[in-house]
């Protein structure tokens, strides 16, 4: 059941597989971490994601893709997932699903937005929102492989409450640098003003140019979209951002 | 049987033949090509797969013959707005042509024969949801059509579907084709109205 066999026969990745939720974690006032046992799981890479088939009673099935939030090589498959107002799957798998239930899940999906631990340069994670996830996958699978290449995470989120892994992003991790971005409110004493990420806090949070940092980008599109651009425009080659969207369904 | 989720209810659609939004209803079959119709005899035909690290998959018209056959009935959606309902085919799913296929590639670029190309995610043509497509509402596949095999993915606007098509590469990076080069949108989903980049 063990190991990371990716990639793999694309036979094996597009197989739909038993996913029975075992446990979930509440992660936010809106968001939940949801631990699947899935039957046959070929194993995955930090960054990648699974399409969910959620099916009711009388046949009708809805799919969606969320990105794997644990480390890779785990034979378990967590996930965590925002709740979007009039959601049609999220409201669901964030709130309502309790452990013994069942969904099907397929992957894991993705060969480019992934950080391996043979890479060596300096990582630049840059978050907005539920985008978190994937990159948390990155930061945990470099704490388990008891990697030393350096990471700075810039998370961009509304306000304290909406803080994904808050407990564990707060925790010290050696090499690993965060920064938290509020849009909105921010705690007492922040030297940064509340605001959307600008291309200053790229600047000062992030890396330069010219240390060539692979960066990541992951969140709503136009974050991405700004994030990304403002990172070529400080001088970072196009081939080393990588970026992935939560638009809304299907992009 | 499918696995149910306790207490999932979703959201249904409201009645079949929906049209996306800037469709009408066609009863003809429209032709439109970027070009000449290219004219490829049997003998020389061929399809191939080839992967980001450079293997390539190959079959000839009599392996594609030899697979099994799948005869979808699908809605036709065109990104010039016409939609065309039930609409019936024969070919191979491409879940046929991908299962032994060793990749990590999420980008595909297929191209054909007379030089057009498309670009699509894997996914896409992944899980029942594309075939090689070589019969057309009982007879051969008409070569203003694709003839002899044209790709049919239906849940995207219709240039998606390359006619003639030759074979399909595998890449870890989005790569675009044609018309996507040309200011249509890179995607290309009709119930989103994806026509154009910036759609
Ligand atoms: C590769 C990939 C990985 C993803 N990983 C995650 C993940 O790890 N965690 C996670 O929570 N989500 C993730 N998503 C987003 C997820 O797939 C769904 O889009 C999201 O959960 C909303 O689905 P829904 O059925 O609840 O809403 P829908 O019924 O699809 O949409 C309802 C309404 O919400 C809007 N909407 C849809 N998605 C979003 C969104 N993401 N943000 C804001 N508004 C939206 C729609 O435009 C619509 O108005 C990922 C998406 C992709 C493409």
């Amino acid at each position: 059941m063990a190991g990371a066999a990716v990639p793999g026969r694309l036979g094996g990745r597009l197989r739909w597989h038993t996913a029975e939720l075992v446990e979930r974690r509440a992660e936010s006032a809106t968001a939940a971490t949801l631990v699947f046992d899935v039957d046959g799981w070929p194993g995955h890479l930090a960054g990648q994601h699974v399409d969910v088939r959620l099916t009711a009673e009388d046949g009708y099935s809805a799919q969606r893709s969320y990105s794997v939030a644990s480390a890779s090589g785990g034979e378990r498959v967590e996930l965590t997932v925002q709740r979007v107002a009039d959601g049609e799957v999220s409201p669901y798998l964030a709130e309502e699903m309790a452990p013994g239930d069942l969904a099907e899940l397929r992957g894991p999906v993705g060969g480019w937005f992934v950080w391996r631990t043979e890479q060596t340069e300096p990582v630049l994670l840059v978050a907005g929102g539920s985008g978190l996830v994937p990159l948390m996958s990155m930061v945990r699978t470099r704490r388990a492989a008891g990697s030393r290449v350096p990471f700075r995470l810039l998370y961009s989120v509304r306000g304290p409450a909406d803080r994904l892994y808050a407990g564990e992003l707060a925790r010290a991790d050696p090499g690993l640098d965060v920064t938290l971005l509020y849009t909105r409110t921010a705690p007492d004493g922040l030297p940064r003003e509340p605001g959307r990420l600008t291309p200053e806090d790229l600047v000062q949070y992030g890396w330069p140019a010219d240390f060539e940092p692979t960066c990541y980008v992951c969140g709503p599109t136009g974050f991405v979209e700004k994030a990304a651009t403002y990172l070529v425009m400080l001088g970072h080659a196009p081939e080393r951002v990588r970026t992935e969207r939560f638009g809304p369904t299907g992009g | 049987m499918p696995i149910i989720s306790r207490g999932f209810g979703g959201r249904r659609p409201s009645g079949d033949h929906e049209l996306p939004p800037g469709q009408y209803e066609t009863f003809d079959f429209p032709v439109l090509s970027a070009g000449p119709t290219p004219h490829v005899p049997l003998d020389e035909w061929e399809f191939t797969i080839g992967t980001e690290t450079g293997t390539e998959y190959r079959w000839s018209w009599d392996d594609l013959m030899a697979l099994p056959a799948e005869t979808p009935t699908v809605d036709l959606h065109c990104v010039t707005k016409w939609s065309k309902f039930d609409t019936e085919w024969r070919g191979v799913s491409l879940d046929v042509l991908f299962e032994d296929v060793e990749s990590a590639a999420d980008f595909t670029l297929v191209h054909s024969y007379g030089g057009y190309s498309t670009n699509l995610p894997l996914e896409d043509l992944l899980d029942g949801k594309a075939w090689i497509a070589y019969g057309y509402g009982g007879g051969e596949l008409p070569p203003e059509h694709g003839g002899p095999a044209r790709l049919l993915v239906p849940h995207l606007y219709f240039w998606k579907s390359a006619k003639w098509v030759r074979g399909i590469r595998l890449g870890l990076e989005d790569e675009p084709g044609f018309w996507e080069s040309a200011g249509y949108h890179d995607y290309g989903d009709p119930w989103r109205e994806q026509r154009y980049q910036g759609d």
